[in-house]
């Protein structure tokens, strides 16, 4: 045994070290500098990034294709503004959707904040308080309401499902309490004009979802926020051992959710010329619909906002076109449900082809 | 009903209940078993020894069917069988036991042991009467004071592990594998588990008992089979074997040629660690790490090493015991106050908690430094991207470039993602925990060289491996833990295979 125990002291020799070392001298033509390599893999790297949203992108203008040759007011520039402002309700909400699937949670509160936001705003516009603070004061009831489901699954370990659930039932209740479930309708012209009004023939809710859309990309593709979200949702535990602050962020992601949320109940509001604290019921599921549509995936850490807005426009139009073609609203949903079922059905196909 | 073998006699017969012959098993990268024979009687407790990663697990799972071999023969009672799946294996009489139970903890300990199997009296309806009486003869024939109606999850893990012999023996096990049974049972428990494995010898069961406490071999065993590197290299008889020649068997193998250990000049002290505790996990961790020094953690799985390391970087919160870090000292809150202070942790689990595998290469490489890069709330994209290239050319990361998926590379170019990460960083003392698992040769060497090189650059190392020779090869100076405690010191000159086993066994 002392035989062997000292032979195992030794330093490995010289020359077998020299052999140890052989791969490393080798090493720098291992891997090609980036203009070796072939043009396509250049450049698969770059599409495979977007090739999902090509794919939805297709079926939307495929469908629309369909629409126009069926009914030839679809592709009028009145309609598809129409379509555009429809769908902006749905869009807006969506985006905060985006950011709590990539990060591989849920918010089925999004429905009751838009009513519960929406009539704190109008309860105070009423009482004649100025219109940025009423504004202030609806976004911050979203934004407040975010936070508590943040908290509720970061600090109090809820599932997702269940802290959203919870807050759905809360905020609704909170809405029909606090109008003692009567809307309050009539407003100012000031206040809609968020929804009536144009800029450049460009309704305005259009533009509000388009500068949503902007910045949510951005913040997504470009601020270390972002970046956090799709870490988390991809995996979470691997997050925090790299240093991601996962609670805070987890929680600033539902905020963002609620936000949007509040910043849809305003634009419904302004539609409507009235809060009405049954609004937005079953809001989460069209909006849930739109990002998955869109690519991002329930399991976390993939998805775009970019696929999200063709999603959402895709049930836009779906929902337009049907009604063009005089479509009653009960084969609507049928027709709903299965588009629904086709694009995730074929995105897993997708990718089960290309693990 | 298979009862025959009841009969039989208790001591080994001629014929092996089971025989294995030239069993071999390769992994991408790794041969896990080769050539391997084994013969099992009748009445007895065969021990299957071996360091971490000898073959063990991957030798169970082939005879349990949940593993199919590459080559090899399998016979049972001479007649040569296929085990395609684990059904299959305990049709043949085969059970096994694994360290996590396969229990329905809501459901009674009668439920348990029979289902899927419960007796009926009409189609789809349970005879409840027969279930009953039936699991409770189960359980009365092992000489345990179980109630069949008892439900699992209110059982101690003696009882449920108990519940789980019945169960296999409820399907006419006539080979019980025990995979490290003894590890979550106290002294007494023990004493009253082995009872039940001899009344099992007697019955004529064989049993094959893993364990990686050698005392409990001469306790219980009969016989004794040493694997190393997936290799069989001995079969003894207990009374005819001791500790020490096991050991040797166990470790005999050669260090290669494999560890290019250069040795860095060794600087300041780094990291000073004082009576560390956390309650029933860690106890009185003291020790400290210099510049330029790669020091190794050995010991057993579960001897508390990666617990150190998840305590040390602020993953786990400490109950007690200091941390001097550069100097000063520090309280550890978070994973982000760690690498704040220059720390960095490659994880024993790449894939579970080192990688984001659906982001791409920069995005991993860059995820602990993206908060710190950042200007005007931005990430530096361009930042990012001559890192990543830096990281990719100095680490000779195989990928088709930055952006790829890191789910889409190869196990040891994963592994170099991860160090990329703490490369990024900037990390001065470095958190290895099993740095090369899972990952080829020529990877390993590669990796081997990095940590000589970040040693060189005036970081600290902490290597934690169940390799003892990657651990001898590489380390200026040897941790060993067990049970939580650092149970040995020793300098790279005096640690020998067998001081570190007989360390990490507790044995000193």
């Amino acid at each position: 045994m002392a035989d062997e125990s000292e032979s195992k002291l030794e330093p490995p020799a010289p020359g077998s070290l020299a052999s140890a070392r052989r791969p490393a001298g080798s090493g720098p033509t291992q891997t090609p500098p980036p203009g070796d390599r072939p043009l396509h893999q250049r450049l698969g790297s770059g599409l495979a990034h977007h090739a999902r949203q090509f794919g939805t992108l297709g079926g939307l203008v495929v469908l629309g294709l369909v629409l126009w040759i069926l009914t030839p007011h679809f592709l009028t520039v009145s309609n598809l503004l129409n379509i555009a402002q429809q769908t902006s309700i749905n869009a807006i909400i969506a985006v905060g959707l985006t950011f709590v699937i990539i990060s591989a949670g849920i918010d089925l509160s999004v429905g009751s904040l838009v009513a519960f936001s929406g009539v704190v705003m109008a309860s105070l516009l009423q009482r004649d308080v100025p219109l940025p603070l009423a504004l202030a004061a609806g976004l911050l009831t979203g934004l407040v309401c975010g936070l508590i489901n943040g908290v509720l699954i970061t600090l109090g370990r809820l599932p997702p499902f269940i802290a959203t659930l919870g807050m759905m039932s809360v905020a609704r209740g909170g809405a029909l309490l606090y109008t003692d479930g009567r809307p309050i309708s009539g407003f100012g012209e000031g206040f809609r004009w968020l929804a009536t009004g144009e800029v450049l023939f460009v309704p305005v809710p259009v533009i509000l979802t388009g500068v949503v859309y902007v910045i949510a990309h951005f913040v997504l593709r470009r601020t270390p926020f972002g970046r956090y979200v799709f870490a988390i949702g991809g995996n979470e535990e691997a997050a925090l051992l790299s240093g991601v602050r996962v609670r805070l962020h987890k929680t600033m992601v539902y905020g963002v959710c609620g936000l949007l949320s509040a910043l849809a109940g305003v634009v419904l509001t302004a539609r409507l010329n009235s809060a009405q604290p049954i609004a937005g019921i079953n809001y989460e599921l069209d909006a849930i619909a739109a990002t998955v549509i869109g690519g991002t995936s329930l399991m976390g850490g993939q998805g775009s906002v970019v696929g999200t807005l063709i999603g959402a426009l895709i049930m836009g139009v779906l929902r337009n076109g049907l009604n063009l073609l005089g479509v009653s609203s009960f084969v609507q949903q049928l027709v709903i449900g299965a588009v629904i079922i086709l694009a995730v059905l074929l995105d897993t196909a997708f990718k089960r082809r290309k693990p | 009903m298979g009862y025959l073998h009841l009969r039989s006699s208790p001591v080994s017969s001629v014929l092996p209940v089971l025989a294995l012959r030239g069993i071999r098993k390769a992994y991408p990268g790794v041969v896990a078993l080769d050539g391997v024979d084994l013969d099992l009687c009748a009445g007895e407790v065969h021990v299957l020894l071996g360091e971490n990663g000898a073959g063990k697990s991957t030798l169970m799972k082939i005879i349990s069917g949940a593993v199919a071999r590459d080559a090899g023969e399998i016979r049972i009672d001479g007649a040569p069988v296929e085990l395609a799946d684990p059904r299959q294996a305990q049709a043949l009489g085969i059970g096994i036991i694994y360290q996590e139970f396969n229990l329905v903890p809501q459901l009674s300990a009668a439920e348990n042991i029979f289902l899927g199997r419960e007796p009926l009296r009409l189609p789809g309806v349970i005879d409840q009467r027969r279930l009953l009486r039936d699991a409770q003869r189960q359980l009365d024939e092992l000489g345990v004071a179980i109630d069949a109606r008892a439900i699992v999850s209110r059982l101690s893990v003696a009882e449920q592990q108990m519940v789980e012999v019945a169960k296999a023996l409820s399907l006419h096990a006539r080979v019980l594998i025990m995979d490290e049974p003894t590890s979550a049972l106290t002294a007494q428990e023990i004493t009253e588990l082995f009872a039940a494995i001899r009344r099992l010898r007697e019955r004529g069961v064989a049993i094959v008992y893993i364990s990686h406490r050698m005392e409990e071999l001469f306790a219980i065993g009969d016989r004794v089979t040493v694997l190393r590197d997936g290799r069989h290299v001995g079969t003894r008889r207990i009374q005819e074997t001791d500790m020490a020649e096991l050991v040797r068997l166990m470790v005999g193998r050669e260090l290669k040629d494999q560890f290019p250990k250069q040795r860095a000049a060794v600087g300041d002290e780094v990291l000073r660690v004082e009576r560390l505790r956390r309650d029933g996990v860690l106890h009185d961790i003291s020790f400290a790490l210099r510049r330029g020094e790669v020091v190794g953690l050995a010991g057993l799985m579960g001897s508390g090493r990666t617990e150190l390391a998840r305590a040390l970087f602020g993953a786990d919160a400490i109950d007690g015991g200091r941390v001097f870090v550069h100097g000063a000292e520090r309280r550890i809150g978070s994973p982000r106050a760690a690498i704040d202070l220059g720390l960095g942790f490659l994880t024993e689990d790449r894939k579970q908690q080192g990688l984001v595998l659906v982001l791409s290469v920069r995005e991993n490489i860059c995820l602990p430094s993206v908060g710190r890069w950042s200007r005007a709330g931005l990430v530096q994209t361009g930042r990012e991207t001559d890192a990543t290239a830096r990281r990719i050319a100095e680490l000779r990361i195989k990928t088709p470039g930055p952006e790829q998926r890191v789910g889409h590379l190869s196990g040891g170019n994963q592994q170099k993602v991860v160090l990329g990460k703490w490369l990024c960083t900037d990390a001065d003392i470095l958190i290895f925990d099993e740095p090369t698992r899972g990952i080829d040769v020529g990877a390993k060497v590669e990796i081997y060289q990095l940590i000589n090189q970040l040693a060189a650059r005036g970081a600290a190392i902490l290597m934690i491996s169940s390799e003892l020779p990657e651990i001898l090869g590489l380390s200026d100076r040897i941790l060993v833990m067990h049970a939580g405690r650092i149970a040995g010191e020793f300098s790279a000159a005096e640690a020998t295979q067998e001081k570190l086993l007989a360390a990490a066994l507790g044995r000193n």
